[in-house]
């Protein structure tokens, strides 16, 4: 059984999240005889080499097809097996929305939808690979559990958790290589139960995926300047931890959400929903992607461009609650 | 007779029922309409599925021996419904509630294993890739007796989906798959031809690594040999079934028109004594 230790989680955090999801997958096959793996000709970029070594028969590569590997996902789906299907995130979602939507939403067939490469993890490659409205997409989608895991150990939580669930699932994975790690040790990951990394009372940084870590550094940075910062990894986006939003929210002066998407539709806007429809009063601000595509540029520059670095989120805080003086005006928008 | 014979006899008198059937419960939803092109275009079909190949069992719709079937071609759903009632899965009440607001018989087909009805369809392009991961889970399991029919139209086949399914299914040499293509030549703006024409689609099967046979897809026996013979175990097959749209009432021929629209009680009627007159 794969452990959690600081061994691997150095390891895991070498190999980013998607190498680390075909080092989880190694275990499927012992956790439940009816696992198997598609893939849309990502095989070696899901980490799944060693899987199709020692498993050959259970992975199945149907070339660059995703519609048609979910389609076929869900057939096997439905005769009992337990199939996870990987393709970056964006052709998971967008590229394959309708067959998700009638054969994952609408019958509910139990496909495990992995997305890669989701938020900048590909930057450099230009807006057609980053990832940025997946969520959005699925979140809209009845049915679907939809996961982001906050770091490689998360990953393989996520990964291992889906394995024991039934019904479909959409597990989003993305972040830089090396990937900050959020879990030095080990702890309880329950699907829809949002984990509290810091308490604090002036503001609530609520992350999901691989800006958690961006999180904990503006909550460090924020606490030398005098600011308490709660820090929520909100790992499940589909059932949403709606208590953990109303407990943050009535703790703070002021929300932030924090993702590598777009702010329309993600965990930003389930945020902004739960906190309407609740008449909860507080400030919110979304950060992530706004209102066009980002040039193309490495990992760390398009986290900048977006006010999603730990230093970005910082400032953003401070100017937000009159902190110090403001100094860059651009940083909730994404510079042109 | 003899046993094909016999066979070609039941579902001959089958098919005249589900048209039958289709223009009587298709009138029923009044002003909201039915698929009455592309479902009677698609009788015979059904008609030798459900009346001489399927392996299916209403007491236990889900025996893992059964033959699954998919209407790719979901509009094509008061077809089936008719033919489903034709194997008792589905009652002559139940039926005429077909597009209700309270029925499970959606005008496009929504899964209810109970009542036969495997899988829900409607967006064209969706079912082969469906069908085809339940061939290869059958294939898996070591079941070498089940088979999955997937029908699909001609317009359909305008959708690059399909054909990523049908690279695929070649690939794995999944023979226990059979693709029936309605080819009734018309789709929703015309016919196929001046929309999108998908040249000889027998060819473009094979071509895709497939058995492919062209056959006349109102003539019962030629349908039922075809069926019969789609056993290939290293390749699936297509079976491009040439049909005419609206078959069998004379003013919905071949008319895009009837694709999907309203029949008034006495066109109902002049349809009806068309189909009497064919079936005595």
């Amino acid at each position: 059984m794969i452990r959690i230790t600081a061994a691997t989680t150095r390891m895991w955090s070498m190999l980013g999240s998607a190498g680390t999801f075909g080092q989880a997958a190694l275990e499927f096959p012992e956790l439940d005889d009816e696992s198997l793996i598609m893939t849309a000709d990502l095989r070696n970029f899901s980490g799944l080499d060693r899987f199709a070594q020692r498993y050959p028969e259970r992975l199945i590569n149907v070339g660059i097809a995703e519609q048609n590997m979910v389609g076929v996902a869900a057939g096997l789906a439905s005769e009992g097996y337990n199939v996870f299907a990987t393709t970056y995130a964006t052709f998971a979602s967008a590229r394959s929305a309708d067959a998700v939507r009638v054969n994952m939403g609408y019958m509910g067939l139990g496909v495990k939808l992995v997305g890669m490469a989701s938020g900048f993890s590909v930057g450099v490659l230009g807006p057609t690979h980053m990832g940025l409205e997946d969520i959005a997409i699925m979140r809209s989608i009845p049915n679907i559990t939809v996961i982001s895991p906050a770091d490689c150990s998360e990953t393989v939580k996520a990964a291992i958790a889906l394995v024991g669930h039934q019904g479909p699932a959409y597990l989003r994975l993305g972040g830089g290589v090396p990937h900050p790690v959020v879990n030095a040790s080990d702890y309880d990951f329950k699907i829809g139960k949002a984990i509290f990394l810091r308490e604090g009372h002036d503001v609530a940084l609520v992350a999901t995926g691989s800006v958690v870590s961006e999180a904990l550094v503006a909550a460090d940075l924020l606490s030398a300047r005098g600011v308490s910062a709660s820090v929520v990894n909100m790992h499940t986006l589909v059932p949403l931890d709606e208590v953990a939003i109303q407990a943050v929210a009535r703790s703070s002066d002021l929300v932030v959400t924090l993702e590598e998407h777009s702010i329309c539709g993600g965990l930003g806007s389930a945020v902004a929903e739960s906190l309407a429809e609740s008449g909860t009063h507080v400030r919110l601000s979304r950060l992530g992607v706004r209102g066009s595509y980002p040039h193309a540029g490495d990992y760390r520059h398009l986290l900048d461009q977006c006010g999603l670095t730990g230093e970005r989120i910082a400032d953003h805080v401070s100017q937000s609650l009159g902190i110090f003086p403001k100094q860059n005006s651009q940083a909730l928008s994404v510079t042109r | 007779m003899t046993v094909m014979e016999e066979a070609i006899d039941e579902c001959e008198i089958m098919a005249h029922r589900i048209r039958t059937d289709c223009l009587r419960v298709g009138a029923l939803t009044g002003v909201n309409g039915a698929h009455f092109g592309g479902s009677l275009s698609l009788v015979e079909i059904m008609a030798v599925l459900y009346g001489g190949i399927l392996n299916i069992d209403p007491l236990d719709p889900l025996a893992m021996a059964r033959d699954r079937v998919i209407l790719s071609k979901g509009h094509g759903a008061l077809a089936m419904y008719a033919a489903l009632k034709e194997r008792s899965f589905v009652t002559d009440d139940e039926l005429m509630t077909f597009k209700g607001n309270a029925t499970f018989l959606y005008g496009h087909p929504s899964m209810n294993p109970a009542k036969g009805i495997e899988f829900s369809s409607g967006s064209l392009g969706l079912g082969l890739s469906l069908g085809l991961g339940v061939a290869m889970a059958l294939q898996r399991r070591g079941n070498l007796t089940s088979r999955v029919f997937v029908i699909v139209g001609d317009g359909e086949c305008n959708e690059g989906s399909i054909w990523e399914a049908a690279t695929t299914a070649a690939h794995f040499a999944v023979g226990n798959l059979v693709c029936i293509v309605d080819q009734n030549g018309l789709q929703y703006d015309g016919p196929t031809r001046e929309i999108q024409d998908m040249g000889d689609l027998e060819a473009k099967w094979r071509a895709f690594g497939w058995d492919s046979v062209t056959v006349d897809g109102h003539n019962v026996g030629a349908l039922l040999a075809a069926c019969q013979g789609a056993r290939n175990s290293q390749r699936p097959t297509a079976i491009v079934a040439r049909t005419v749209k609206g078959k069998g009432v004379s003013f919905m021929e071949n008319d895009p028109a009837w694709h999907h629209a309203r029949l008034s009680e006495e066109q109902l009627q002049r349809g009806l004594h068309e189909l009497e007159g064919e079936g005595s």
